[in-house]
């Protein structure tokens, strides 16, 4: 079974088609990084997975099922909107808002809500974080409290929407690394949202490249090549590699680094 | 000798000031939590022209100030992130605050409890209006238990909770109507112009002081009412106006609270440099 399978998906968004005649697949259990541009559909893209936006065309099957609001199967971590530096909730208390948040009532846990909170921050490795305030972490420790509270309710298939946004390298490094070790882990699918390929080379089993209204899927060597992201971009782009990184130029412009822009 | 519990009008300020310290603490909790505390500020302008129109045709100024609060706060809560516009905010409150001015001018027999409506009298409170803001604080309680779990998750992370199936828009806009009602009544408190001093300042101090959600609201709870209490009796011995009291106490419990979160925080950073 495939974790994801679009069949001829056209989405739109506020009247504007963002994909048009899209088909791909992807594996369970394969890590895929999702790239493109900003505005080039990524977010769109999860939300119609997560079925919170019904394709104008095509049909969209995840884990076998057609897409459904509220599927708990699927891991999300939304791209951060807001800082959370004024929030004075604990890591714990943020991770157990996700477990049953969705019920009436005053916010008590139950014990089988926290043992999901816990079990998610010990495999992200984050239990020391568990008792400090939300304000209190840095951007790094911030971003695994996310990536733990996606994980509540062992999902099978995560979709990460820019979770290496406003990290230094080594950061980035140290949740991608993360993100690939669980996925393997619990042998899920993961979709992982990111503006640059360079970080994710160490990871990704293949790339989902959106643009133009149209998407490449492959392998890094297969996608990230001048034929194929001229087409996406639908102007002429050079694919230059050095010392293992991989540079995206549109004549002089180099089309990926500062792209720290949120999107939808 | 006379103590400050011998006059009635005292002991029905301690009592309105209880129940709205209880209320504004829990509410405003919330309100600072989803950065929404321009609500509590922008209901309460809306609020002005209520009370005023009511004096006007002959009802009672509270019934047309939360009429007018509700219908604001169900209003912004439908529009979500649109009601988050500047201008045109600062446009909706100034000409309200218009209104309420052109509303007293027809209507010159109640300019004298203008300053009421905008500042607050809580020493000219009724028992029945107390008896009112309690009947009202049991329904906001209620009805804050009932959406809190939801709300909190919506608060937090908003497009996670929509994914998880969440009616994020009927939960805020259930929540506009409490912080509405809750705004009514903290305006007989501080009026109109002030209603940020009990909505706001005790919940921004809480949440610096606390990592839980239940410690936060409690600790929100107990810092408005101690405010409002400590207020009354300074403005009993002082003879100057409890509102000016309840904005200075909230005011410097914010400024305290982050001082006192700032050397907690400073020998924890010291630590996470020492070992990396």
């Amino acid at each position: 079974m495939n974790a994801i399978e679009f069949d001829k998906v056209t989405l739109t968004y506020g009247g504007r088609r963002v994909l048009s005649d899209v088909s791909f697949s992807i594996p369970q259990g394969a890590f895929v990084g999702l790239l493109g541009a900003n505005g080039a559909g990524k977010t769109t893209m999860l939300r119609a997975i997560l079925g919170l936006i019904k394709p104008a065309g095509g049909a969209i099957s995840v884990l076998g099922k057609p897409p459904t609001r509220g599927n708990a199967d699927i891991g999300y971590m939304p791209q951060a909107r807001r800082a959370l530096n004024d929030v004075g909730i604990s890591g714990l208390d943020f991770v157990l808002s996700a477990a049953g948040g969705h019920r009436w009532g005053w916010p008590v846990a139950s014990a089988a809500e926290k043992e999901a909170a816990w079990k998610a921050l010990e495999a992200i490795g984050a239990t020391d974080l568990a008792r400090r305030p939300l304000a209190e972490l840095s951007g790094g420790e911030r971003q695994r409290i996310l990536i733990a509270q996606s994980l509540i309710g062992d999902p099978q298939l995560l979709l990460l929407d820019e979770p290496l946004i406003s990290l230094d390298a080594a950061h980035q490094r140290a949740i991608i690394d993360l993100v690939h070790e669980i996925g393997e882990r619990l042998g899920i699918a993961v979709l992982f949202c990111s503006h640059e390929i360079n970080p994710l080379l160490r990871a990704v089993d293949r790339v989902l490249y959106l643009g133009n209204g149209k998407a490449a899927i492959g392998s890094v060597d297969e996608v990230i090549s001048g034929p194929v992201l001229s087409k996406l971009y639908g102007t002429h782009i050079n694919v230059v590699r050095v010392a293992g990184r991989i540079f995206v130029m549109a004549d002089d412009v180099e089309l990926e680094s500062g792209a720290h822009v949120h999107d939808l | 000798m006379s103590t400050i519990f011998d006059y009635e009008f005292m002991r029905n300020a301690f009592y309105a000031c209880t129940i709205v310290g209880i209320v504004s603490g829990a509410v405003g909790y919330f309100l600072v939590l989803r950065g929404q505390t321009f609500a509590g500020h922008a209901l309460a302008h809306v609020g002005f022209p209520g009370a005023t129109g009511a004096g006007l045709i002959g009802l009672s100024p509270f019934f047309g100030l939360t009429v007018f609060t509700i219908v604001a706060g169900i209003g912004i809560g439908l529009l979500g992130e649109r009601a988050h516009r500047d201008v045109a905010i600062g446009i909706v409150l100034t000409l309200s605050l218009g209104l309420g001015l052109l509303f007293l001018h027809f209507y010159t027999a109640f300019a004298s409890q203008a300053t009421n409506v905008l500042f607050g009298n809580v020493l000219g409170i009724s028992l029945r209006t107390v008896i009112v803001l309690a009947v009202l604080a049991v329904a906001i309680l209620a009805a804050l238990v009932l959406i809190a779990r939801p709300l909190l998750f919506a608060s937090l992370q908003p497009e996670l909770a929509e994914a998880r199936g969440v009616p994020i828009n009927l939960v805020s806009t259930l929540f506009m109507v409490l912080v509405a009602v809750a705004t009514s009544e903290a305006v007989q408190i501080v009026g109109v112009l002030l209603v940020f001093a009990l909505m706001v300042a005790p919940a921004a101090t809480a949440l610096r002081l606390t990592s839980g959600v239940a410690a936060g609201v409690l600790t929100s709870i107990a810092l408005a009412v101690v405010i409002a209490w400590i207020s009354l009796s300074l403005a009993f011995l002082t003879d100057w106006p409890t509102s000016f009291w309840i904005t200075a106490l909230g005011a410097a419990a914010y400024v305290v609270s982050g001082m006192a979160r700032r050397s907690a925080a400073a020998p924890r950073a010291r630590l996470a440099d020492g070992n990396p």
